[in-house]
């Protein structure tokens, strides 16, 4: 019965570590966020504080609930941890606060880049930076005699030739869930054809064009070879197709790859064959197909001041350096705190960044054109219309939001 | 009445003929983590000015319900003019969102629910006939799909169904196709949905049909069978009668549950193959964009459609009424 004792130390030693940097706050604090480890890991650091109420609610829907949760005053939540995506809706409704007099108050040991500053003011504070990349099966690329892909284009040769080995018949995963799965995988492509989705320095919508036609030709070669539900798969169910030895090849999150072998039930195959590497090329492109992104939290604008700097140092405490100490927190995420050491789990995001990945676009209507791409492109991937006929519904059905919320 | 249903009606109507002002666009130097760029924002000050002013942003009429996100009239009459025959026209319309999902919805609608009424009827006629001890267990197991709640039912249909759960990979074997999926085909989606549907719905018409048939006048049924009525017949010419009122009942309330079809759609993903425009409401209202007065008026449509499905039923019911006057 060695074992009680040492868990009752280890548990000891870890909660001094924590005791050491005590965080007290003197009113409530509320935070909405995703649910991935790295933002669950942020959460539980937050409700460490004491002198206050500390409440999370981490969920995959958290983008349907901030900004109402946000509108009211007092607001519901006094912080939302978003990405550069999501932090546009908070914006355009004006339901955040700039935190540059909390920064300078309690922001010690944060790092320049780690503060998001939007027309001078500071906004956000990132804490990990987030990316799509190659996840693969080392094992069965061997067995099948390729290497790794670097581009779509050997993705797909090696995805036949696992086929033909008759070592999957389904050997590519991809998040290609109708809806904002399948709009965000036409941006990977779109971006690698050299695509841009808005004419410049205008809201008008350019998607219907070369670069849009070729990258949506590519994801329907793709799912060629995927599970023939790929319209009702999104990350997570990815996740367990690759889990159960399903899939070989696949782009997937960065924030999900690094914990994708810590669940139960997972073959000694898969988590032997596991490896991970960069984003790939499309179409002889040198951009990746993928896209940059960063993760952070927000302060709530219709909350008290008190309310707001308990906010703030709870935040703080999330993300407190000291958590990298714990090697599993320190591999679930490319931290962008003070001292963290890339780990192998990192390599692919790290490798989008050097390969000049271009970060989701950050513009206020941004997120109308990604509605229409999810809602009209699952009729081309089920092979019901063409690709010109795709994109110029999406074209269509943005131009009805963006004339609508007052952006044409 | 007035306060909760004629007000929120109300405040519908009023937002679907508001748009939100047009946006005051900015461009400013954004910095994050992958360094600084121009980036296009939002001009907060100007636009709280313009709220002020204006607190119900732009007025815009009927703007909204005639766009592609609804009634869509500019295409399709554009449809009209370039299609030479039918059926590429409907092919036309039914690619644009408001048309797709009444497509599904009434499908839905005037599918599940005579079928459910059938199948309700059928299990009150086999409980009724029997014996006592056992109604009470049987009447028990039959409620159950009502019991669990849609979302859930429905989750758990999604995941037999899918092509490596237990009816799907049943199904493939069935059919000898190791590729048979039924999510990914529109056909097979809109069945499952239908089935779930009926399943879903019928425990409600079983039990309004049980505790018709507990007033059925026996003597009625006796003086049928002196007469030599089979057992069809006698279910036929009195105990359908008798129950009618009820099946008015429960198409009412069927007819205007499953046009609001919502949960299945949610639950077997199924939004690539089936919409409805309760789904439309949700899709506009959660997310980053939160189009308010796009599900405003999808909102106010729904609620034209109850309406004007509900018209002949209710016009049967109000005949009836005076009738018995």
């Amino acid at each position: 019965m060695l074992k009680r004792p040492l868990l009752i130390a280890g548990a000891a030693l870890f909660m001094s570590s924590f005791a050491a940097d005590a965080c007290d706050i003197s009113a409530r604090v509320s935070i909405v966020g995703n649910e991935f480890p790295a933002i669950q890991t942020v959460g539980a650091g937050a409700q460490k504080c004491v002198g206050g109420e500390v409440a999370a609610n981490l969920t995959a829907d958290h983008q349907k609930i901030n900004v109402a949760g946000m509108s009211g005053n007092p607001a519901e939540y006094t912080s939302a941890i978003i990405a550069n995506s999501s932090i546009v809706a908070l914006m355009n409704e004006d339901v955040i606060r700039p935190i540059d007099e909390l920064v300078a108050k309690h922001g010690q040991g944060l790092k320049k880049n780690q503060l998001i500053t939007i027309n001078g003011k500071i906004m956000a504070v990132a804490f990990m930076a987030n990316a799509q990349h190659l996840i693969y099966r080392e094992d069965v690329l061997k067995k099948a005699g390729v290497q790794a892909p670097e581009t779509y284009e050997e993705m797909l040769a090696a995805a036949q030739k696992i086929r033909a080995a008759g070592i999957m018949e389904n050997p590519v995963g991809g998040a290609y869930k109708s809806g904002w799965n399948l709009a965000q995988e036409f941006n990977n492509m779109f971006l690698g054809f050299g695509g841009e989705h808005f004419k410049a320095g205008s809201s008008q919508p350019n998607v219907n064009s070369d670069a849009g036609i070729k990258a949506l030709e590519m994801m329907k070669s793709l799912s060629e070879y995927m599970n023939p539900d790929f319209l009702t798969h999104d990350s997570n169910a990815t996740n367990a197709e690759f889990r159960a030895g399903n899939v070989a090849l696949m782009n997937m999150w960065g924030s999900r790859a690094a914990t994708l072998l810590d669940a139960d039930g997972i073959s000694q195959d898969v988590k032997d064959g596991f490896n991970s590497a960069g984003p790939m090329t499309v179409g002889g492109g040198s951009i990746a197909a993928s896209t940059l992104w960063w993760d952070g939290w927000t302060v709530a604008k219709n909350i008290s001041d008190a309310e707001a700097e308990s906010t703030f140092i709870a935040m703080m405490n999330g993300i407190n350096p000291a958590i990298l100490n714990d090697p599993e927190i320190a591999k679930q995420a490319v931290w962008l705190l003070d001292g963290y050491k890339p780990t192998d789990a990192a390599r692919g995001v790290f490798a989008a960044a050097q390969m000049n990945t271009i970060p989701y676009p950050m513009l206020p209507y941004m997120g109308l054109m990604h509605s229409a791409l999810g809602a009209e492109l699952s009729d081309f991937m089920q092979g019901k219309e063409t690709a010109e006929k795709a994109l110029s519904d999406v074209e269509a059905a943005y131009r009805a939001s963006a004339t609508e919320k007052g952006f044409m | 009445m007035l306060l909760f249903i004629a007000l929120p009606i109300l405040s519908v109507l009023l937002q679907s003929v508001h748009t939100p002002h047009e946006a005051v666009l900015i461009t400013s130097e954004s910095c994050g983590p992958f360094g600084c760029s121009e980036n296009t924002t939002i001009d907060h000050d100007a636009t709280r000015k313009l709220k002020s002013t204006e607190p119900m942003g732009r007025f815009v009429g009927l703007n909204i319900y005639f766009d592609r996100a609804h009634l869509a009239v500019d295409q399709v009459s554009d449809a009209w003019r370039t299609t030479d025959n039918f059926s590429t026209f409907f092919g036309e319309i039914s690619d644009l969102p408001f048309y797709r999902a009444m497509g599904f919805t009434l499908t839905y609608t005037f599918t599940v629910t005579p079928l459910l009424i059938i199948l309700g009827l059928m299990i009150a006629l086999s409980v009724n006939s029997l014996h006592r001890h056992l109604k009470g267990l049987v009447i028990f197991f039959s409620l159950l799909p009502m019991i669990v709640t849609p979302l859930i039912g429905s989750l758990i249909l999604f995941w037999m169904f899918d092509s490596r759960g237990i009816l799907g990979s049943f199904l493939q074997w069935l059919a000898q196709d190791p590729d048979l999926s039924l999510k990914a085909s529109t056909l097979h989606t809109w069945i499952m949905l239908i089935i779930y549907g009926v399943w879903h719905g019928a425990p409600f018409a079983f039990v309004v049909f049980y505790a018709g048939l507990q007033t059925l006048p026996q003597d009625q049924i006796e003086s049928a069978q002196i007469d030599g009525a089979s057992r069809w017949e006698q279910v036929r010419f009195v105990v359908i009668p008798h129950l009618m009122p009820l099946v008015t009942f429960v198409a009412l309330i069927q007819l205007m549950d499953n046009f609001r079809v919502f949960e299945p759609i949610v639950g077997f993903n199924a939004e690539a193959h089936a919409t409805s425009l309760s789904w439309i409401i949700f899709n506009d209202l959660g997310g980053e964009t939160r189009q308010l007065s796009a599900a405003a008026t999808t909102s106010v449509m729904t609620i034209l459609g109850v309406a004007i499905l509900l018209s002949p039923v209710l016009l049967r019911a109000w005949r009836d009424f005076k009738e018995k006057k």
